[in-house]
């Protein structure tokens, strides 16, 4: 009865278990089969659109129906190296990107060193909450919020008025402060990661064998947070590198490599897509770098 | 481990190889399509499908009237707003919308990218009593053949914080004489588009009259080059430069500017939230000394419009009477529908805008006015070909668009 009870079983199963049998033993097939999806979703679309891209760099615009004309012209590139526009916005872009960095490398450092060497466990879960809070909220919301409060008649104003001071106004410095702000919770995170991964018994020992606190500090510590701080650094770059909404809205005098793209993408295609090239050479770059340094262990 | 490093070496390789691939083949597929066939205009309207997708400028469809065409007609409207000509010509390239209420620097890209169809005015019947200086145009009428049903034309308007602007400006060089917008520095408002070159044209034609300039549109390298060096000047003193017609209302009533050039819509818009804005009259026809860049708009209909019965439809309705007469004064401008003038029309149209009722608003804005236009320069594409004796020495629309990125630095 039992015996045959299996078969009977096992006859029912049979399609989906030969189907199962054919993967057995065979794990090129199973890694294959597993992966088939995602890359075949990585190459079409995600490499795909950005081949598109690529390829949409070496086309030209019909000046009078500003329909694009799919040649091959080098044009576009020339106009971006000859027109000193182009070189002003990206030296631009990428200068408030690295001023949002290391502003989020120093603001997060005490914040995550605090979080993780120095709090009560009640303390540190409720600086987590804290620090994971802003990321509840919606981006837009964020950044109009900062827009009111940096416009003519906006709190920062309000609040400085009395001490005879104006605020920063709106422009780049206006997008520096809320870049810095944005992307802090990217920053805190992984050096908070890289302290936790740091034992406490090297900083006894290095305070047992003579360093005052400052060399621990320089010696002990740094080194060994550094690639988590550059880890830190990839989210905070990149974000501000690519964003373009916070700049139109807290920028609107000031361009940036995101809305020189978004602002040229409807009248010339092309000469955008050269300048969106520009964003992914330096985040290549900058990605090489940080490898060399030892971040992507820390992401 | 090592084994892993060993072959993760090959993914970027395995990357970049099958980016370059895709590349191959996108480049090969780029065969050019045929967009030279025009097509031709419909023969007749039938039953309405129900739907009908619009790409309008803000302002234009709007209730009272839109809820009335969908009740008299069926079609329920899809609309998008958009803030530059450029928006909407990319829009239409989508395929997925109906018709346009095209500027004249939109109507040229469309016909001439093959985006757009002939209209057959005959199954339009409100066009008849369209003021004739609007219909044969060279923004609506390509080779003979019409390409749309006029909706309605204006100027841009310069407009001002009384507060913080007195007197009230009567030119434009308030925004582009450097030695007066340097009293509002980082307090002024700049539609964001290469077409505002033409302002700074229309400018110079009055104030610079040694530079010859004819057409703000027909620019050779002298007068294109000081309209682009008085725009980067007039750069230090900009506070923003706008697209988006409700972004510049807060700006206004945040005020972090002042002044500005902007349209009608927003105009009425912030008087009606009590803000203190002020612009030139109805005696100069709402236009500074110097004239103004303006528009003629008319509605396009998509050469392969999904819903082609609903958008005649659409286009009868909104030049009828009293629809016209509703979004003239909803918008400000002048309409296009003789018949829209009509006294009781006018205030009927005013009651169901909940507008004060306005009987003198057609005189106020011209609409019956040929000679009035003279000064108001309708948007068009700037084209190599200047139009007169000087031959292709004029700047074309790549040399203005990416002249407008340099302007804004």
């Amino acid at each position: 009865m039992e015996a045959s009870g299996v078969t009977a079983g096992s006859q029912k199963r049979s399609a989906g278990r030969r189907f199962a049998d054919l993967f057995h033993g065979r794990p090129r097939l199973q890694v294959g089969t597993l992966l088939t999806g995602p890359l075949a979703w990585l190459v079409l679309l995600y490499l795909g659109s950005l081949a598109v891209m690529l390829v949409a760099a070496f086309w030209s615009v019909d000046a009078l129906s500003g329909e694009l004309i799919k040649g091959f012209t080098f044009d576009n590139y020339k106009e971006l190296w000859d027109t000193d526009v182009y070189r002003t916005v990206a030296f631009r872009t990428i200068g408030i990107a690295s001023a949002v960095t290391v502003t989020d490398a120093l603001l997060a450092f005490p914040i995550a060193f605090y979080m993780a060497k120095i709090a009560s466990s009640r303390a540190k879960g409720f600086l987590i909450v804290a620090v994971l809070m802003p990321l509840w909220s919606f981006y837009l919301v964020k950044v109009y919020a900062w827009q009111t409060m940096l416009s003519a008649n906006g709190l920062i104003n309000w609040a400085l008025d009395p001490i005879g001071v104006d605020g920063p106004g709106f422009g780049a410095t206006a997008v520096w402060i809320v870049e810095s702000y944005l992307w802090l919770p990217y920053m805190i995170l992984p050096i908070y990661a890289g302290l936790e991964r740091i034992p406490d018994s090297l900083l006894s020992a290095s305070e047992d064998l003579g360093a005052r606190p400052q060399r621990t500090f320089r010696r002990v510590i740094l080194p060994l947070a550094f690639p988590a701080i550059v880890a830190g650094s990839i989210f905070t770059f990149s974000l501000t590198l690519g964003d373009y909404i916070t700049p139109s809205l807290v920028s609107p005098d000031t361009q940036f490599i995101g809305n020189v793209v978004f602002t040229s993408h409807t009248n010339n295609l092309p000469l955008a897509s050269a300048f969106a090239t520009v964003p992914i050479v330096v985040m290549v770059v900058y990605l090489l770098i940080a490898r060399r340094l030892g971040a992507f262990e820390h992401l | 481990m090592s084994r892993l490093r060993a072959r993760s070496a090959w993914l970027p390789a395995g990357i970049v190889g099958g980016l370059a691939a895709t590349m191959l083949v996108i480049a090969g597929c780029g065969g050019s399509s045929d967009d030279s066939d025009t097509g031709s205009a419909q023969k007749s309207v039938g039953e309405g499908e129900g739907q009908v997708n619009l790409v309008a400028w803000p302002g234009y469809v709007a209730d009272p009237w839109q809820s009335d065409f969908e009740q008299q007609t069926g079609c329920k409207i899809k609309l998008k707003e958009a803030g530059t000509s450029d928006e909407m010509v990319d829009l239409m390239r989508t395929g997925q919308w109906d018709g346009v209420s095209a500027s004249g620097n939109a109507t040229a890209k469309l016909v001439s990218g093959g985006d757009v169809a002939p209209v057959n005015t005959d199954l339009v019947p409100n066009y008849e009593t369209i003021f004739d200086d609007l219909k044969d145009q060279p923004y609506n009428t390509f080779d003979g053949t019409p390409y749309g049903i006029p909706h309605g034309r204006g100027a841009n308007l310069l407009m001002s914080n009384s507060n913080d602007v007195t007197p009230s400006p009567t030119s434009w060089a308030v925004m582009l004489d450097p030695a007066q917008a340097s009293k509002y520095k980082g307090k002024i408002s700049v539609y964001d588009d290469p077409i505002y070159i033409a302002d700074a044209a229309v400018y110079l034609k009055a104030h610079q009259p040694d530079l010859g300039i004819t057409d703000p549109y027909e620019l050779d390298d002298d007068q294109f080059n000081a309209a682009v060096d008085l725009l980067k000047q007039q750069h230090a003193n900009v506070g923003e430069y706008w697209s988006d017609a409700l972004k510049q209302i807060n700006s206004f009533s945040n005020g972090d500017v002042v002044v500005g050039t902007t349209w009608q819509y927003q105009y009425f818009a912030l008087l009606a939230d009590d803000q203190p804005m002020q612009a030139p009259g109805p005696d100069t026809g709402f236009q500074p000394t110097e004239g103004a860049t303006g528009w003629s708009d008319t509605w396009m209909i998509a050469k392969d419009a999904a819903h082609p019965n609903c958008m005649y439809k659409w286009m009868d309705f909104i030049v009828s009477p009293q629809a016209n007469a509703e979004v003239a004064q909803y918008f400000g401008e002048a309409p296009a529908q003789s018949k829209s003038c009509d006294e009781a029309t006018l205030t009927a149209a005013a009651k169901a805008d909940d507008l004060p009722a306005d009987p003198k608003f057609c005189d106020e804005y011209h609409a019956a006015d040929p000679d009035f236009w003279k000064n108001t320069y309708y948007w068009k594409v700037p084209v190599a070909d200047c139009g007169d004796d000087r031959g292709e020495t004029c700047k074309d629309y790549n040399d203005w668009s990416a002249a407008w990125t340099e302007i804004k630095g």
